[in-house]
């Protein structure tokens, strides 16, 4: 890893508002990442994946949410104490992101070509004309046939997939230096979304970007991101580049999530499952959070928190019974 | 304005025909459910049995009533209205009198509601939660709960009579000069555009609240736009798209509501006629007048329906 990460989230707290106080939605959430590095967040939902990826933006509802730790560092300013005029220039310019949802993440009253003009003239100061025109190639780059004519569509026009293709078309638009895709092939089948992440990595080697890819699909991290942090209930618990994580989980859960994977050489009847669910987030569980529903639980688990430890070169895991083991 | 957008209209209006049909029945049938008899009316309170039956058989009453039904609509398809009973002029021409006087109030009223209430309702939902949403739902409160006539009177007296601003009561006609006109009918549409101000306001209010809540909201604050651009250029359009059904809705209860306020500031428009002819059981005036709003009501949500297709895209090409 170089020196100087481009983004470092340290100790990230976010916390919103219910109706019976202050919610703890992700905890102690830490990573770094590099230039043109991809990272991969992966968990079940409601681990906190979305939630750190919409905190790095400062997108949440700001009247219910706080963060009351943490630091996002970001090419040397902490995005977190940015004034809100400088955030919106760093916004869909340095970094963009893109959404889980494609059919909602348009909005259906503006053509194709508003929505890609829009960023060029607020980041870049394109004129009408000027952004049509690098809207048209954006869209080509982004592989929609007929870009002369699509620009002028309305998003209800065009399929999933192509709604997609327009969303990273906006996103790349002004060539950031990071972009996050928040579940982003989720919501579309399964050979739209093998090429919408070919098309994802062509892009991030021909525009040099970083990328954090969200996603609860082990297979679509593993084929994409050289990192892996593993979430459980807010919390990181893993965290490791993507062959060792693969080759060698540490956190019980992580493993959980491997053996799920259906294996291509071998019929099974049954996969075996993670036993339980992922606990209300109302609900605080002492010590480690994933220890009511793991197999090797120890009775110290459920009285300490675990801290994330080093496991390995480059390897951090949050179990101590595992992580004693491993030494 | 293209060929489907045609289409669409020409179909429209085709539905409009049994529409009014049943609204011409129901009236009829409506008024001659009434008791009450007009030939008594006309009559006057000394005539004689005898002199009554010969004024209804002057005007027909003494048909039966499917009778009397087929003959109004066999005029009705030549486009004769019939003659007002009490005005002896023809319905179409008391219409022709009256109409102007409700149509001005009614959009006067309706250019202050819209504008006003739409604002609110942003402002409201923009400042979710603070003062400014409070003071703008009580004010909304306010104006659907307090009765026209109630608050009118108060507004003359504070307007016309203590301050003189502006005149009490009466209309001038456009033709007499625009700031006349408008001045005639500020009070009396401001009036009106109360409870509607605060109904469009909750609209508009709930309705920016879901259009903000909507995942293009977020896409458009993540591309670093400014909080006010997001409401102004995201989400005020689709904003409009319910707000275009309620305005349907309030301009036929601006109609509607106009039969009051005319009352208290002595309009001569649609509204008094309309209470005037059915004291006075005056059938085909009333059977006109209404079939008349009826046939406005279709034209407004015709009217809705063309502006759809202008605010919301899916619509146009759907």
């Amino acid at each position: 890893m170089t020196a100087e990460p481009l983004l470092s989230v340290d100790n990230l707290t976010v916390q919103f508002r219910t109706d019976t106080g202050w919610l703890t939605a992700i905890e102690d959430v830490g990573f770094s990442l590099g230039a043109g590095e991809t990272l991969g967040i992966v968990g079940e939902s409601g681990s906190g994946k979305s939630v750190t990826a919409l905190s790095l933006l400062r997108l949440h509802a700001t009247a219910t949410t706080r963060i009351p730790t943490g630091t996002i560092t970001f090419a040397g300013q902490n995005l977190l104490r940015l004034p809100s005029r400088a955030l919106r220039r760093i916004r869909g310019g340095e970094i963009a992101m893109i959404f889980q949802d494609p059919m909602s993440s348009l909005n259906p009253v503006l053509t194709i070509a508003d929505q890609i003009g829009e960023t060029l003239a607020l980041h870049q100061g394109l004129d009408r004309a000027a952004a049509r025109r690098r809207a048209i190639e954006l869209l080509d780059l982004v592989r929609i046939a007929d870009a002369a004519h699509r620009v002028d569509a309305y998003p209800h026009q065009l399929s999933g997939g192509q709604r997609q293709r327009v969303m990273i078309a906006i996103a790349i638009a002004c060539r950031p230096k990071l972009l996050i895709a928040d579940e982003p092939t989720t919501a579309l089948d399964v050979t739209i979304q093998a090429q919408i992440l070919d098309l994802l990595r062509d892009l991030q080697a021909e525009l040099g970007m970083s990328v954090i890819l969200i996603s609860h699909d082990l297979g679509v991290i593993a084929e994409f991101a050289r990192r892996v942090l593993v979430m459980y209930a807010g919390r990181v618990v893993e965290a490791a580049p993507a062959t060792t994580l693969f080759r060698r989980p540490m956190h019980p859960y992580t493993s959980g999530l491997m053996q799920a994977i259906p294996p291509l050489d071998a019929d099974v009847h049954r996969l075996p499952t993670i036993q339980g669910s992922i606990p209300d987030p109302a609900r605080r569980i002492p010590g480690c959070r994933f220890s009511p529903r793991c197999a090797e639980a120890q009775p110290t688990c459920r009285i300490t928190a675990p801290s994330l430890v080093p496991v390995g070169p480059d390897h951090l895991a949050r179990c101590p019974p595992r992580a004693g083991a491993a030494r | 304005m293209n060929l489907r957008v045609l289409n669409r209209l020409a179909l429209r209006l085709a539905q409009a025909v049994p529409v009014l049909l049943v609204v011409a029945v129901v009236t009829f049938l409506l008024m001659h459910l009434l008791p009450g008899d007009p030939a008594v009316v006309i009559a006057g309170p000394e005539a004689g049995a005898e002199a009554i039956e010969r004024i209804r058989h002057q005007l027909g009453l003494d048909r039966s009533l499917p009778e009397q039904l087929l003959l109004w609509l066999a005029s009705l398809a030549r486009g004769d209205f019939g003659r007002s009973l009490m005005l002896n002029q023809p319905v179409l021409v008391a219409l022709g009198e009256r109409l102007p006087v409700t149509l001005s109030l009614t959009l006067v009223s309706f250019a202050i509601t819209v504008p006003v209430g739409v604002a609110l309702g942003v402002l409201a939902a923009r400042f979710r939660n603070t003062w400014l949403d409070s003071a703008v739902m009580f004010l909304a409160l306010v104006g659907v709960s307090v009765p026209s006539f109630w608050i009118a009177i108060l507004s003359v007296i504070l307007f016309s009579v203590i301050l003189g601003w502006l005149p009490a009561s009466g209309y001038v006609p456009l033709s007499d000069g625009l700031l006349p006109w408008l001045l005639a009918l500020l009070q009396p549409a401001a009036m009106l555009a109360l409870f509607q101000i605060g109904f469009l306001a909750r609209m508009a209010r709930s309705a920016t609240l879901d259009v903000l809540d909507q995942d293009y909201i977020r896409t458009a604050r993540a591309k670093g736009v400014s909080e006010w651009s997001t409401i102004a250029k995201h989400a005020f359009r689709n904003t409009l798209i319910p707000v275009v059904t309620a305005t349907g809705i309030i301009l036929s209860l601006l109609m509607g509501g106009s039969v009051v306020i005319e009352q208290v500031f002595a309009l001569p428009g649609v509204g008094r006629l309309i209470v005037q002819a059915i004291l006075t059981r005056d059938y085909p005036l009333v059977q006109g007048t209404l079939l008349a709003l009826a046939f406005l009501f279709v034209a407004i949500n015709l009217l809705v329906d063309v502006i759809y297709t202008w605010v919301d895209p899916r619509v146009r090409y759907g």
